[in-house]
């Protein structure tokens, strides 16, 4: 019904008298690198557990490529492919590098095992391991970590943990990407580093990118176009250079004078 | 097939035999006693008891430590298998003469029940978790039991009458852990283990990766439940009378004990676990009697103490790192490295040395700055790690 990769209809939700979002109407084209801002509170990573179907909306729609994914099963959205990363890092902490990736390749069809063939040890889950390992290590390499592959993923620094969940995020497979505050914690050069990567990933992986970010340099520095929420609401979207020199946006962030 | 082969020997590490080693080793090694004669009764019929309480603590230890929920009706499932296969063994026993494959039915039979029971109460119960999944496990366990003490075909509280296999059952429990062994490691080490643990270790994460958890737990629990059946028909054929006493949370909690003793997620842990618990048990109960039979509870609480504060005491953390097997191997790799310098040079002596590896700030950006094509053409090195190994 759409030519965008992402759009949402009057997008919604209430907790019991609490508006935390209303009305967002966004539209994602196909390899935007899309932002959403916002001051604390505002209803950002909200958005995103709407999307990925963490929470169900009480209102409105969701559609990705065209497909409607309102309330279905956070499992079912990954496999309809939106992969995400977390604000504050879920890695599975107790796993190496490569399993993280590992898990995260887990649905992808072409390496399909069943549990019975897994339990036998057929030729099948050899040779399906071995290609899921070549796989795994093709994407930490992007993300130059494969020769930490057989650290606990606790064990890394953060800068590199935030790489590895999205390399885990890449795995399965996305059209859309979801960054939550990707850069958060990093200094002004590991930043850099980051908008190169993600950029990066965009054009190898042919991908929609969707972030959520505090960082002003890195929105202005790679976000085509933005959309502002101010206390659950829609404040203003479009060019990222227009929508921070709104004086609206300034006055929702830094408040009346 | 020569890929297979090729694939087999490529992920063939020594440590994913070790307990199938220990499990042989013992079975062999009695098995030659027992011919031989120097086997006493008890003796065998300690090994049978050993033989189901590893069953039952490595299965508990795929829900606990595995899968990361706390399961306290193990003793349920294995109270299920128990009677069912006990029953459908005494009435083949009049088809089929030969006690073995009435044996091996009566197995599948009481572990396919169990993993029923298993499944339906898990279709529910999962949807909750920790303490609440842990009652209700409880409940369960308790339920199943005065079920099958009330219902007049298992013989009431009097306990049902099976068939005693004697001395030579503990050689099926043995051959019984072998396969559970073979299909429960192999499962852990495949994708769908990796997914068991990523639910353990971060469900919300797990799901965004398109994880089905409802269905690994579920499958996690049934296959849990069914060779915990397998163990109830093999109690069940070691002890005549059955009796639904037994089955007690109490049973269930001591199950759960073997596997906080040997470690979560750690089957080593759990076999040599519920192998010396059992066999304390059993040494107390049979060696203290009459008045002293009340020191028991004493002595036995005394060894779990001590056990849980030596794994876990910081004061006691240097003595245990002393006789760890991490500093043994550690010791043997210096050995080895003092008596043939040039093969390890520039190969540092830490494990945690791969830190040395990690790129700089520096080498980073030019790596970013540079070729990504460059670093993917870099050359692969399939045994990585264990050069320092």
């Amino acid at each position: 019904m759409s030519e965008f990769v992402l759009e949402t209809q009057g997008l919604g939700i209430t907790f019991g008298g609490l508006k935390a979002l209303q009305n967002l109407n966004l539209q994602l084209n196909k390899n935007d690198l899309y932002g959403l801002i916002g001051p604390n509170g505002a209803g950002k990573t909200t958005v995103f557990n709407l999307l990925t179907g963490v929470y169900k909306p009480t209102s409105g729609k969701v559609f990705l490529n065209g497909k409607e994914i309102t309330g279905l099963s956070q499992e079912s959205i990954n496999r309809h492919g939106i992969a995400r990363t977390f604000q504050n890092i879920r890695l599975f902490n107790n796993m190496s590098v490569i399993r993280n990736v590992l898990v995260g390749l887990h649905n992808r069809s072409q390496f399909h095992c069943s549990a019975l063939s897994s339990m036998l040890h057929t030729p099948h889950y050899y040779e399906n391991e071995r290609l899921m390992r070549e796989r795994a290590k093709e994407l930490l390499r992007i993300f130059d970590l494969e020769d930490l592959r057989n650290e606990l993923a606790c064990s890394l620094p953060y800068g590199q943990q935030r790489k590895l969940e999205i390399a885990r995020a890449l795995a399965t497979n996305p059209c859309l990407l979801l960054l939550d505050e990707p850069a958060a914690g990093m200094n002004p050069q590991e930043t850099a580093e980051l908008m190169n990567t993600i950029r990066f990933v965009r054009d190898e992986f042919d991908l929609t990118v969707l972030l959520i970010e505090h960082d002003m340099s890195l929105v202005s520095g790679i976000c085509d176009r933005v959309t502002v929420l101010n206390f659950g609401t829609e404040l203003t979207h479009g060019q990222t250079s227009k929508v921070l020199s709104d004086p609206e946006v300034v006055r929702a962030y830094l408040g009346d004078d | 097939m020569a890929n297979y082969f090729k694939n087999v020997r490529k992920s063939f590490k020594p440590k994913h035999y070790l307990n199938y080693a220990i499990v042989l080793t013992a079975l062999i090694l009695f098995v030659v006693l027992q011919m031989t004669g120097a086997l006493p009764r008890s003796r065998a019929r300690l090994l049978t008891q050993i033989g189901y309480s590893v069953i039952l603590a490595v299965s508990l230890n795929l829900v606990v430590g595995f899968l990361g929920e706390l399961s306290l009706g193990h003793a349920g499932f294995m109270c299920v298998g128990a009677y069912i296969g006990c029953f459908c063994g005494n009435a083949l026993s009049g088809v089929i003469s030969s006690k073995l494959v009435v044996l091996i039915i009566s197995m599948i039979i009481g572990g396919v029940c169990a993993a029923l029971f298993g499944f339906l109460i898990g279709l529910p119960a999962l949807r909750l978790k920790g303490d609440y999944l842990a009652i209700v496990t409880l409940a369960f366990g308790e339920i199943v039991r005065n079920l099958f003490k009330n219902l007049p075909w298992f013989g009431e509280s009097m306990g049902m009458t099976t068939k005693d296999y004697g001395t030579k059952l503990f050689i099926v429990a043995f051959v019984v852990i072998l396969l559970m062994l073979f299909l429960l490691q192999n499962l852990i080490r495949s994708k769908h283990g990796r997914a068991i643990t990523a639910i353990r270790d971060n469900e919300i994460a797990a799901r965004a990766m398109g994880i089905n958890v409802t269905y690994y737990k579920l499958l996690v629990f049934v296959l849990a439940a069914f060779f915990a059946g397998i163990a109830g028909v093999l109690y069940g054929n070691y002890v005549t009378p059955v009796t639904y006493s037994f089955f007690s949370y109490n049973y269930s909690i001591e199950i759960l004990v073997m596997v906080v003793l040997g470690g979560m997620g750690n089957i080593t842990g759990s076999i040599l676990s519920a192998t010396l618990l059992t066999y304390v048990n059993f040494q107390l109960t049979s060696n203290l009697t009459g008045e002293q039979a009340a020191l028991k509870y004493l002595i036995y609480a005394l060894i779990l103490m001590v056990v849980v504060i030596y794994n876990n005491a910081p004061a006691l953390a240097p003595i245990k790192e002393r006789f760890s097997i991490h500093t043994l191997r550690k010791k043997l790799r210096e050995r080895r490295r003092k008596s043939n310098p040039e093969k390890y040079a520039g190969i540092i002596n830490d494990d945690r040395a791969e830190w040395s590896v990690v790129p700089t700030k520096i080498t980073m950006d030019e790596i970013l700055s540079t070729d990504i094509a460059k670093v993917e053409n870099a050359t692969e090195d399939p045994t990585d790690r264990s050069v320092g190994k």
